[in-house]
């Protein structure tokens, strides 16, 4: 089973040289720790961001300079700055090549929730709603299965929704799948350790295996 | 040069009323306007709907109006660092219009540029898209729903940069100029805080963010405490 870090280590890989990607909150920002040497990739960060880089040292803190996880950051050589709405503008007209982002649920048709749970939880989209109905590639980071045990890939989504099919690809704890066309989470890889039973019994939705499922190499 | 200044928070918002819409500038933390929010909680206006991605912290930046229930109605992209929001918007106390954030961020824009409306993608098959128009446009080969969004109408901007001339130029500093500049182009009276307020022809008309035109009034902030919602470090 993979943990926080392993998710975004295995995301890691699907990031290609020349991509500008976006990252979420929560484990998307881990992706950066892991993107190998020798990729090329500009990180835009909605709040206006393009090239940034890692966290400032001790003391070098910008109250300027922030992401939209609003923790403290510095920017690359060559980073740019620019508002809100340019910023999602670059999303809009889909120059923005990749986002990777945190879900709550993801249905088999490749709807996406994760802003909101009725009476509970209400902290707002923020911009998760604009990346998700423009980006052509999104990758979504999760845990499959909740503290309950119960499944988080389901075959219609419970919570209100973020986006609708649009999801392409999710990795989690257990595996990596592909939403297919038709509807369905197809199983590309198993984490490792993790048998195609376990998965089947993680995955409310449909699951589409076909032939010899490899353990990913992470 | 037509001049903009005006002495402080306290001459800028004068004439500020309860009732009314205000667009407040930057995102999280980051390049709020800090002085007229302390302005505002001062004169006490109330029934307030503002227009502002974030609702601050608990005991600073927009949280500073809702700690005294001077805003009737919240409209934001994201709202989660704020338990005082969040129980007033449970116990239904504040009215919460959640709007995701690059629309939120076009609706000032086509504010500024005199568009009433404008198609976007986000949010169609949502909360969002209930009550709203939704359109099949063809647009680049492809074929899709948009919903279509207002551009906002507000009384005032309210927003913050780094330097600004005494003709109303801005400039603003690193990631500070996040929502400051859309609405800077947006309200039907701008009010700029700067950090710096110099003389015409001080500033490179090149390096100009906001023209001078979008600005009613201009002065500098008294000081800024300007506060780090999120340090991260990392060890040197």
């Amino acid at each position: 089973m993979l943990d926080k870090n392993g998710i975004a280590k295995r995301i890691a890989q699907e990031v290609k040289d020349g991509m500008y990607v976006n990252l979420g909150i929560g484990i998307p920002t881990l992706v950066a720790n892991y993107i190998p040497e020798g990729i090329n990739v500009e990180l835009q960060s909605e709040n206006g961001i393009l090239g940034m880089g890692p966290f400032p040292f001790e003391g070098d803190e910008d109250a300027d300079l922030i992401n939209a996880g609003k923790q403290t950051i510095t920017l690359l050589k060559g980073a740019s700055i620019f508002d809100s709405a340019t910023s999602f503008g670059m999303i809009r007209a889909q120059r923005v090549n990749l986002t990777i982002l945190g879900a709550m649920e993801v249905s088999e048709n490749g709807d996406i929730a994760n802003w909101k749970i009725p009476g509970k939880m209400v902290k707002g989209m923020g911009g998760a709603m604009d990346l998700v109905a423009s980006a052509k590639n999104i990758i979504v980071a999760m845990q499959q299965v909740n503290k309950a045990g119960q499944s988080k890939l389901l075959s219609k989504c419970e919570l209100p929704l973020t986006g609708v099919k649009c999801v392409k690809k999710i990795v989690t704890e257990l595996g990596v799948y592909e939403i297919v066309p038709n509807g369905g989470f197809k199983l590309l890889e198993r984490a490792p350790g993790i048998s195609v039973e376990q998965i089947k019994n993680a995955t409310a939705g449909k699951l589409i295996i076909e032939g010899e499922i490899k353990e990913m190499s992470i | 040069m037509i001049n903009k200044v005006v002495k402080n928070a306290e001459e800028a918002l004068k004439d500020v009323k309860s009732g009314m819409t205000l667009m407040v500038g930057g995102f999280g933390l980051c390049g709020i306007p800090e002085n007229s929010i302390a302005q505002l909680v001062k004169m006490g206006v109330n029934n307030l709907t503002c227009i502002s991605n974030n609702a601050g912290v608990d005991d600073f930046g927009l949280g500073l109006l809702l700690q005294t229930k001077q805003i009737k109605k919240m409209i934001a992209s994201y709202v989660g660092e704020n338990d005082e929001f969040e129980r007033q918007m449970l116990s239904g106390e504040l009215e919460v219009e959640l709007v995701p954030q690059g629309t939120l961020a076009t609706r000032c824009m086509m504010a500024g540029y005199g568009i009433p409306f404008f198609p976007t993608p986000a949010g169609v098959g949502t909360e969002v898209a209930i009550g709203k128009e939704v359109r099949s446009i063809t647009f680049r080969g492809e074929t899709k729903d948009y919903l279509i969004e207002n551009a906002f109408e507000s009384d005032f901007a309210i927003v913050k940069a780094w330097k600004g001339d005494t003709a109303g130029n801005l400039i603003y500093r690193q990631t500070a100029r996040n929502f400051n500049l859309p609405m800077a182009m947006a309200g039907k009276i701008t009010i700029a805080e700067v950090e710096e307020l110099v003389e015409v022809g001080e500033l490179n008309p090149d390096h100009i963010h906001t023209p001078g035109i979008f600005v009613n009034r201009v002065f500098k902030g008294e000081k800024y405490e300007k506060r780090i919602e999120q340090r991260t470090v990392r060890k040197k």
